[in-house]
Parts: C-alpha cells; structure tokens; sequence
C-alpha cells in the first residue's frame, strides 16, 4: 500500500469515528443533561412537569423530614423564599440534616414533588455543594428589594 | 525542629532540581545524574520530617493541628500526612523527584536521559515553589494548641494510606513520559530507541494509576454517599481520562518500537496523557464542581494549577508542532495489521476519553454562561459503552495479526470457537438474570469475547508444544494476555453488577426481618460500642443465606467527637457470586424504634476489582520483561565473542 493511500485511510477512519462521536455526544447530552434548578427558579419559571428531571439545591427546611409508611423519605428543600417537596429512597449521607446545605437529584411526579435518585449533602464543616450556595444567594438577592 | 529541617529539607531539594534542569538542559553529564538523586533524597526527607511530625502529635505545626488529633489510631497519624492539600501536595513533589532519580540511576547515559532529566528538573522547581510559596505544609502555630481538629472522619479509612500514592504514582509519573517526550523533541530524535525507553516508565506510571484508581474504586463501594464503586462523578472522570489516553499511548508505543511507526502521534499522546493528569488535578483540586468526592477544595489553589497547564502544555506543545514534522514516518502497512489495529485501538480510546472530557467539562463551561447543569451516568452509558464495546470486539484479533499486512480469514476463522463460547456465556447470562436486557447481553459477550480469544491466542502461540510450552512463553505475552483478560473480567463483571445490582430500604422494628432476592434478614437490635476515637451505635442483623447458613452481621453508625461529624460503616458479606451490603440508616421519627436500613445485592463485584487488579498486574509483567531482556541484551553487549543473536522481537506481543 502506497504511503498516500495509508494516509488516505486512516484519515477517512479517523473522520468517520469523530463525526459518529460527536452526533453520539450531541444527542446523548440532549437526553440526559439535568439541568440545575433553586426552588424559586421551581416555582416562579412553573418548570415543575410531570417527568421532568432537574437537580435542586437549597437547604432541608426545618422540622419537615418524614416518612411515609413504606418507609421513604420525604423532606423539602428550600432557598428560603420557595420550597420543593422531595422523596427519596435510600439513606441520606451522613451530613445531611435539617437546616443544612443539600443538592437532590431526580425526576418530578404528577403531584409535582422530586422523586430523588441521588441526595448529596455537604462533605465535610468547611463545604457546601457550590450550587446551593448559588441558590441561595440569588434567592437573597430576590428578596432583598422586598425587604 | 524537625519541621523546620523538613523546611529546609524542602528547599535544599528546590535548590538541587533547579541546578538539574539547569544542567540537564545545557551540558549534561554525570552531575544532572547526581542532582537527580539528590532531589530524590531531599523531598523524600521532607516528606519523612512531616511523617515524623504528625507520629509524634506535633501540634505546633498548623496542619498537624488541623488535621490529626492525639486519639487518633498510628496509620491515620501517618496517612494523614498526605490526607490533606499541602501535604499531599508534597507527596506529588516527593514522587515527581522520585521518578526523577529512578531515570537517573537506571537510564542509559545519554543526551535524551540528560534532557530528560532537565525537563523533569524544571516541573519540580515549579512544583517546590508552589509547595514552599502558596502552601507549606511545614508552617508552625504560635501558640501550639493542646490538641488537634482530627482527619475528616470519612477519610478515616485503611484506603487513605495506599489509594493517594498509588494514584500519584500514575498521576505524577506521566510527568516523566512527558519529559521523555519532551527531551526527545529537544534533541529531535524520536525514533525506536526512545519508544524502547518510555515504554517502561509510561507502563510503571500507568499500572500505577490502574490500581490507584481501582483502589479509590473499592473505597467509594463500600463508602455510603460516595455513589458506589463507579458513577462518572467528575473526580472519577478526572483519573479516567489520563488512564484511557495512557492505555492508548502504551499500545502506540509497541509500534514505534517494533516498527518505527506512528512517532508523531505517540509522542503527542505522551505530551497529553500529563497534560490530563494536570487537568484532572485542575479539576478535582479547584472546586469547580460539585463532587462527593471534593476534599482540600480551594479555588485560589486551581488558578496556580491552570497556569502551570498552560505553561507546560503549552511549551511541550509548541516544541511538538516545530518538531513533529521533521520525525519519520516509519514503513508502509496494510490497513489490515497489527498496525492498522493498533491504530484502531488509539482512535477509540482517544475518541472515549475525548467523550468523557466533554461529559465531564461542559457543565464547567455552561457554568460560566450562568446555566448551571449535570451530565450524570445516562450521558456516559450512551456515549462510552458503544466505543468500549467495538473495541473490545476488535481486541482479541489484534495480537493474532501480523505486522504489515495480515489475513483475517485464518484469524476469524481460529477465532470462532471464542465467538460460540461468547454466546454461550451471554445467553447463561440472560439465562440467571431473567430476562433479556441489552446491555448485559452485549457487555457480558464482548467480555467473554475477549477472555475467550485470549486464551485461543495464547494457545496458537503455544503451538504444538502443548501446555508445557505455554509456561515458556516470553513474559510479555504473559503481560498482554494477563491485562486483556483482565479487562474482560472486569466488562462481564461490571455490566452484571449494573444490570442485576438489587436495592431497598427497609424499615424495621427490633425483632422485625425483611426479605430479600431469597435471603432474609433480621434485626435483633442496636448497641452502643466504642473504637480508639469513636463512639459507635452498633446493630445486630441475623441473615440467613438462601441455603439456610446464618451469620451475623454489624453494620453501624459512629460519631467522631473531635471533629464532631457521624460516618456509616457498612457491612459487606462476600459470597461467590456477589456481595450482600447492608447499611444502618436513619430512625423515622413518627415511629420510634424503627431504623430503615439499606440492604443491597452486588452481583460479581469482585470481578470488578479483580479485572483491574489482573490489568494492573499485566502491566508490570510487561515491565518485567522489559526489565529482563534489557539485562539480557547487556550480557550479551559485554560477550561479544559468544555472538549470540539479539533477542527475538517477532514473536513479541501488541
């Protein structure tokens, strides 16, 4: 084989893979990609929909973890202004506690509440996942021209 | 004192690495060779001084004080050294100067060693002074307190003391692949010889990196909240990119050395394998994104590491596109080869990685247009999972081709007896998870596919000569057919485990059982306990296996006073086809006495780390060989009357 088909061919393999991978990316990341949401952005933008997945931040409202009979857990997030009912199976980490910074993970219900799939609180004293940090800044800065 | 000796240790080794690459980079000589080692020694002291401080409960020092506490267990006194920023970030410049003086004592004397040498001088300058100007791990507190802050009790784990060296070893061991690579453009000569002498440390730094990973891996299973053993967390993707471009840069390297070939793009790949490693380090150092696996996150510290990225990616990559037209091309080949499939394997792995990168970065990039997003396992799964299976589809085929033009009628033909048992193996599959799910059909046939045909490879090389010739195969055939299976191994296993994995939170009662995938579990009760630095709540589960054996398990909860912070331990009963993992969780409050607790089934786990432990394994049997017929060709360079023909290298593995 001549040294120029060689080149030929690998560049047309080379060619054929990338266009395949990035229309592989492109539509893989239109299904998949969970796009981040404070309660306020929830409840203002209306964006609650049936089967809809997002990931909230905000801080477990005090006083409103329960369970339900099956054992499931449900609290809400808020950011103080708004706040977002969340259920969730599993057991939350270790620092997760009312008051505290949380990040969940899931899929909207029809009753509008998040069926969480993965709950991240904050890791250690010094940290707190940088999106609830986020929502909760813009949610102080939302209410400070009321106030 | 000792801390200050460390200090000082610190910066007569700053000193020695800027006079190496000094050198190194000029006139070269037996002195680089000196200074290397003295580098070595310092930073190795340094880091021994700061061991010291913390066995010794030095609490004057301010990151003794923050980060041990006199309660704490003797490995954790000494894990902690690196359990934090600075002090891990003098491990990497204890490890970059390792490799350093590991060159320099068991290199070839040479231009190319000398070159090499100054460039790895020049990246542990820049590390030194980054550890020494923005974060000494040697700074003393005035007024010493009585006792220290304690570890981060998550980090209070066996894991601590092996997962962070084993990663630096691979992590920072692609810093010297990138100087080789670099002192080759300097002196602009990659030819067969250089591929030779980076093959042993580009696969010392990337067996490294697999068990690094693999033991991060283990820890993040059986860690409740860290996402299981693999869920594309970013800081995963981190250490998974540099793995895949290395694997890519190992397999380019066996055809420029046996074949002279393709020296543009494997030196590219050694320049780039480091400059992810860098990335990786950006990523998982500077907090830029939301992981649960974020420890000793600044921000201010990932500005330094994306300066020091763009610098040395940047100079490697200038010098690369100056020199790089100049390198040879090496002899033609049929598409159909060993080459062409090798060529193949580069263009997958590099195009997954670059898959993984982008899954990995965007949402960082979307962040700075104030869309804040998540690209989570679904995103991988789609995207990853197809290259890796065409891949493995094409793995057993290559080390049955030969180099420049190969016939693939024979080898399909010798192959087919691997695609049957294949099938035979999905279908079982199928069979005992019960029902056809496609992924698990594909995974688990590509995996026995490859396992399969190594095995069929293994016994073509071993010819007529039956089993007892299989034993004197060269070791690096040994090495290929160990790591491939290994990788086999490890998609069997790890597609099971995803598609078959059972969880559910039960809550239950004292007294209470729950039922579950046939075994039955119950809960007697919970007790108090007490370990070195905790108190623990402990709870007795009875289970009783699906064949009627009983054991009792423990799964508990603790508190670690001197940080303030709760931790759950899970409890882990291996059996032959899987774990059961039990967790204690959380008490409802609406009804007292009742915990919910987390029981789980993990299908072929174990063959999960296992996979990676044989692919780890593979890898330094190929540097073994490597080490071994290099003391070969040196008995025999010493009788040249004996006029013993160099060692074969046709048979030699892909």
């Amino acid at each position: 084989m001549r040294k120029r088909s060689q080149r030929l061919w690998l560049i047309g393999a080379a060619s054929v893979l990338a266009l395949g991978a990035v229309a592989l990316a492109a539509t893989a990341l239109q299904d998949t990609v969970a796009f981040f949401y404070s309660p306020s952005d929830l409840v203002e933008k209306q964006v609650i929909a049936d089967g809809k997945s997002a990931r909230v931040g905000g801080l477990v409202e005090e006083r409103s973890v329960s369970h339900d009979a099956g054992g499931v857990m449900i609290f809400r997030i808020t950011d103080t202004k708004h706040t977002v009912p969340v259920m969730f199976d599993g057991i939350p980490p270790d620092l997760f506690k009312e008051g505290q910074g949380v990040v969940a993970e899931g899929k909207f219900d029809a009753e509008g509440r998040l069926i969480a799939s993965r709950v991240l609180a904050k890791h250690d004293e010094n940290y707190m996942p940088k999106e609830t940090y986020d929502a909760l800044r813009k949610a102080a800065e939302s209410k400070e021209p009321v106030s | 004192m000792i801390a200050e000796l460390g200090h000082l240790l610190a910066f007569l080794a700053l000193a020695t690495a800027a006079t190496q690459s000094a050198l190194g980079l000029t006139t070269g000589g037996v002195a680089v060779k000196r200074l290397a080692v003295a580098t070595g020694v310092f930073s190795l002291l340094a880091l021994l001084a700061l061991v010291i401080s913390f066995v010794r409960l030095d609490f004057s020092v301010a990151l003794v004080a923050e980060h041990s506490n006199s309660q704490k267990p003797l490995i954790y006194r000494i894990a902690g050294a690196w359990g934090n920023h600075e002090g891990s970030m003098l491990l990497w410049c204890v490890i970059m100067a390792a490799y350093g003086a590991g060159a320099a004592l068991f290199m070839r004397p040479d231009m190319l060693r000398d070159r090499a040498l100054g460039v790895q001088g020049l990246l542990t300058t820049g590390s030194l002074t980054y550890l020494l100007l923005a974060s000494s791990p040697f700074t003393r507190l005035d007024p010493a307190p009585l006792d220290g802050a304690g570890l981060n009790p998550l980090l209070q784990d066996p894991a601590v003391a092996l997962h962070p060296p084993f990663l630096y070893m691979g992590y920072v061991g692609m810093s010297f692949v990138f100087s080789l690579a670099a002192g080759g453009l300097i002196i602009g000569k990659i030819d067969r010889d250089w591929a030779k002498r980076v093959r042993p440390w580009a696969l010392t730094a990337w067996s490294g990196l697999t068990i690094g990973i693999a033991l991060g891996s283990i820890w993040a299973y059986y860690e409740l909240g860290w996402g299981g053993w693999w869920f594309w967390d970013p800081v995963e993707n981190a250490s998974f990119m540099p793995w895949l471009v290395g694997a890519a840069l190992i397999h380019s390297l066996i055809v420029t050395e046996k074949r002279g070939g393709m020296a543009a793009w494997t030196v590219f790949l050694a320049v780039l394998t480091f400059c992810l490693a860098l990335l990786g380090t950006f990523l998982v150092r500077s907090g830029v994104m939301t992981s649960v696996h974020a420890f000793a996150v600044d921000p201010t510290r990932g500005i330094v590491l994306l300066v020091g990225l763009a610098i040395a990616g940047g100079a490697a990559l200038a010098l690369y596109a100056w020199r790089a037209p100049k390198l040879m091309a090496g002899p033609e080949f049929d598409p159909v080869s060993r080459e062409g499939a090798l060529i193949l394997n580069n263009l997958f792995l590099s195009v997954a990685a670059a898959l993984v990168l982008v899954g990995t970065v965007t949402p960082m990039f979307a962040q700075a247009l104030n869309i804040s997003l998540s690209i989570g396992e679904p995103y991988f799964h789609l995207t990853f999972a197809p290259m890796m299976a065409v891949l493995l589809l094409a793995m057993p085929v290559a080390p049955m081709a030969s180099w420049r033009k190969a016939d693939l009628t024979p080898i399909l033909r010798s192959l087919a007896p691997a695609a049957i048992v294949a099938f035979i193996v999905a279908v079982a599959a199928t069979v005992l998870h019960g029902g056809f799910a496609p992924w698990l059909f594909v995974g688990v046939f590509v995996g026995a596919w490859v396992v399969a045909g190594v095995l069929r490879d293994l016994l073509r090389r071993a010819g007529a000569g039956g089993v007892g010739r299989l034993f004197r195969l060269p070791l690096a055939v040994w090495g290929m057919a160990i790591a491939h299976i290994g990788i086999g191994l490890f998609v069997i296993g790890a597609t099971t485990e995803t598609a078959s994995r059972e969880e559910r939170t039960f809550p239950l009662a004292r007294g209470e059982t729950a039922q579950m995938a046939g075994w039955s579990f119950r809960f007697d009760d919970v007790r108090q306990a007490e370990g070195p630095n905790y108190y623990a709540t402990r709870a007795n589960i009875t289970v009783t296996h699906p064949n009627g054996g009983i054991q009792v398990i423990h799964p508990e909860k603790r508190i670690y006073p001197a940080a303030g912070t709760p931790t759950t331990e899970v409890a882990i009963l291996k059996t032959l086809t899987g774990d059961i993992y039990v967790a204690l969780g959380d008490t409802i409050r609406e009804a007292p006495g009742v915990w919910r607790i987390r029981i789980a089934r993990h299908p072929l786990i174990d063959w999960i780390f296992g996979g990676a432990g044989l692919i780890a394994l593979g890898g330094f049997v190929s540097l073994a060989a490597r080490i071994r017929r290099r003391e070969k060709a040196t008995v025999e360079e010493q009788a040249p009357a004996s006029g013993a023909p160099k060692p074969a290298t046709a048979g030699a593995p892909a």
